[in-house]
């Protein structure tokens, strides 16, 4: 299929383009850009005027609940929540029935993917056997059946020493390892941010300590051991600033920041409301303001959905009895522009945290728009806008933002010069 | 940090459920107190009963354990001719696998109009009043440590019968706030009846963060705290604090902690000792203290019936307001 897209602005942060241009599709890969090549024969016109091109975004961290989970999502349900929301590449989390620990799970999940995803699939394998913080996996077995890098998850090793070690065995083969830094027992018996508004309402508090303590041991030993080191879904400005003296250090560290994290706090907890439930919390104004300055500052580099969809059962109990989440992946690209609107971010730099900010966090080839490159590509109307529930593809409700009107709206997601997603 | 709840008032403003003390008017509170100083005298006569509430079916929904409570509850509701039935869930359907919410909707399929109900997690009692039984008047007996609302007016009747004015008091509670809903709907209830000054005494390990929002005063020394206050309150301190070592040792709490004669002779002559119960003698109260005139904690007990009794005849003409309201609003719609 040869596809001309015209009129649209064409945005790539990552080879600072910004104008508007026509773009040229062939066989699934950006054949030119601007002037049609000679012989190109257009079988597929998208007036585009009024749009602007991105690359496709890069979600390095949702969860798609397959295999085990089915009742909160599949592959199929939420990679097309995922291409509603812009995304074109995602990272999915190896926190299934049964874990991703072995490739044969690697296997059965690419393979779905193939056969029914909307988006390009990148699984995330389990640091440790079961995730449970002392066997290794096997790494290498797992990163030649397709997995980017390496996670735990929440779930702590037992000691430093095997830490130490699963870090070391990672390091020597080039491996991405990723942290959720929360010391387990500071975190003991809390489920929301200890602060204020947890006390008042009695909810067991996750003191900011949990994270920067957790965070601090990590970075120790991702210098000892010279691991390449994602650190996941940070949660507070201390965090953000710990992470940003690694880097001044030249040690080799990315992070990423939930969208959510970027626009609620814990004063959502007044109301009790499950919604709002989410492990690591959502912590105070304060922690939200250090996180967007490092979000501007590129100290953290990427925004992920961390996109955790749940049945409706799952979220009906008092708060401390729901199981933490919010499914968001398919107002990615929404909640980005709401944080343009807000003043929080500008255009490209909110783009590049979604799209070659975390390509290269994750070493991933995508993330671009050149010539060349796969096209993987959203098309949106900046002025439009987009009523969150309206449509709603992923098989988790629990979204604190349906009902609210954002900026923005999607028109096209383009995977390999397919339309994954479109509306009008 | 005072959001309206108005999921506990009706559309005029009254009590349809009693969740918390969060958000709730002085004028209301007043009302609480001056209904239950009425229902004490139907207490103290031969026939103890009143009407208020005949045909109504109230049900005990007690997922933790409890004594006193669940026992002046059932009183209550029986002193206002309401039909009664208890149940202790934790020892029955949860422990089957059965849901908080399924639970509760077999209890309104047998036609309760109202539950009190506790729970150990914070904020049960407003999920069920939002999610389960809209239409049931739900009363809140204890979640988790967010609050204990009747427990809270039952501690300003005895303060207001007892020391009078709220606008010239010093209160002082004493001991573990961190885990304490009856302290969190005590501080609520003195702010906003108008103390001056709450003041909280304990270590750090047992005061929880963001004590700032109840504008309370916070001593570390039991000795400053108690000058000349008239009123104390002390709070039952849990065995499992020591585990989880927030403290070394029962006698080291009393020693720095413990009310004793000495140190409630530092409060106001007049100075009355209130306690939730049950006590710890020699943990948290010495038993001179808590056998002295000046303790309240029996009467407490018997003005917690009338507290409870006021806020469950209340909270009833609320929802069925509510109802009658709701009523004639669907009548209108079709109408039109």
């Amino acid at each position: 299929m040869r596809i001309q897209i015209s009129g649209a602005r064409l945005l790539d942060p990552a080879s600072q383009f910004d104008q508007t241009c026509d773009i040229f599709i062939e066989g699934g890969k950006i054949a030119a850009l601007g002037d049609k090549p000679s012989g190109f024969s257009v079988e597929q016109l998208i007036d585009a005027r009024g749009l602007i091109a991105i690359p496709g975004l890069v979600d390095i961290n949702a969860s798609l609940r397959e295999p085990g989970y089915g009742r909160k999502g599949t592959i199929a349900s939420e990679t097309r929540a995922a291409a509603a929301g812009g995304v074109t590449s995602l990272c999915c989390t190896p926190f299934t029935k049964p874990v991703l620990d072995t490739p044969a799970v690697a296997e059965l999940i690419l393979d779905q993917a193939r056969d029914h995803g909307a988006a390009r699939v990148y699984p995330l394998g389990a640091f440790t056997q079961g995730l449970a913080g002392d066997n290794l996996a096997e790494l290498v077995t797992l990163r030649d059946a397709g997995c980017v890098a390496f996670t735990n998850g929440l779930v702590p090793f037992a000691n430093n020493r095997l830490l130490r070690h699963a870090l070391e065995y990672a390091a020597t083969f080039d491996l991405t390892v990723i942290f959720q830094p929360q010391d387990r027992d500071l975190a003991e018996g809390g489920i929301a941010h200890e602060g204020a508004a947890a006390s008042f309402r009695g909810l067991g508090g996750i003191p900011e300590t949990a994270e920067t303590v957790a965070l601090s041991r990590d970075l120790l030993l991702v210098e000892q051991s010279g691991v390449r080191a994602h650190f996941s879904q940070i949660t507070t400005a201390r965090g953000a600033r710990l992470i940003a003296k690694a880097q001044q250090r030249g040690l080799p560290v990315t992070a990423d920041v939930a969208m959510y994290q970027l626009i609620l706090t814990d004063e959502a907890l007044l109301d009790f409301s499950s919604l709002y439930h989410v492990q690591p919390p959502l912590r105070s104004l304060e922690d939200r303001e250090g996180l967007r300055e490092a979000v501007r500052s590129g100290v953290i580099s990427a925004i992920a959905s961390h996109h955790q969809p749940h049945e409706v059962d799952a979220k009906q109990d008092p708060f401390a009895a729901t199981e933490p989440g919010i499914s968001s992946i398919e107002l990615l690209l929404p909640l980005a522009m709401s944080l343009v609107q807000e003043g929080v971010l500008d255009l490209p730099a909110a783009i590049e945290r979604l799209t070659s900010g975390p390509a290269r966090a994750m070493r991933l080839g995508a993330g671009s728009l050149s010539i060349g490159a796969r096209a993987d590509l959203v098309l949106f109307d900046p002025d439009g806008q987009t009523v969150a529930g309206d449509n709603w593809l992923s098989r988790g409700g629990n979204c604190p933002f349906i009902g609210h009107c954002l900026p923005g709206r999607v028109r096209y997601t383009m995977l390999n010069g397919r339309i994954s997603f479109r509306q009008d | 940090m005072t959001p309206a709840c108005p999921l506990q008032l009706n559309d005029h403003g009254r009590l349809r459920h009693f969740l918390s003390l969060d958000g709730l008017p002085r004028e209301l509170l007043t009302e609480i107190l001056d209904t239950a100083d009425s229902f004490l005298e139907v207490g103290a006569r031969a026939v103890k009963k009143v009407p208020l509430m005949r045909g109504m079916t109230v049900c005990n929904v007690f997922f933790e354990n409890s004594t006193r409570t669940r026992t002046t509850f059932e009183l209550a509701a029986k002193r206002l001719s309401a039909d009664v039935i208890t149940l202790n869930v934790s020892t029955s359907s949860t422990s089957k696998g059965e849901t908080l919410t399924d639970t509760l909707r077999t209890l309104e399929a047998m036609a309760a109009d109202m539950f009190v109900m506790r729970h150990a997690d914070s904020g049960a009692a407003h999920f069920v009043a939002e999610h389960v039984s809209p239409n049931v008047a739900i009363i809140n007996g204890g979640d988790g440590r967010h609050a204990h609302p009747t427990q809270g007016m039952l501690d300003m009747l005895t303060i207001r019968r007892h020391k009078g004015d709220f606008s010239q008091l010093k209160v002082a509670i004493v001991g573990d706030i961190l885990h304490s809903r009856v302290a969190r709907s005590n501080m609520i209830a003195l702010k906003t009846l108008g103390c001056p000054d709450i003041r909280v005494i304990a270590p750090k390990t047992l005061l929880p963060v963001g004590l700032e929002q109840y504008g309370v005063n916070v001593y570390h020394n039991i000795e400053q705290g108690l000058k000349d206050v008239d009123v104390v309150i002390m709070l039952r301190l849990q065995r499992e604090r020591m585990r989880s070592g927030l403290l070394p040792s029962e006698s080291e709490f009393y020693r720095l902690f413990g009310l004793s004669e000495q140190r409630v002779a530092l409060a106001h002559p007049e100075a009355i000792v209130m306690h939730p119960g049950p006590i710890n003698r020699g943990v948290e109260i010495d038993s001179s203290v808590a056998d002295s005139p000046r303790a309240m904690i029996l009467n407490q007990v018997t003005y917690g019936i009338a507290v409870r009794m006021a806020v469950l005849s209340m909270t009833m003409s609320g929802q069925n307001e509510q109802r009658q309201l709701d009523a004639e609003k669907s009548a209108q719609q079709e109408a039109r």
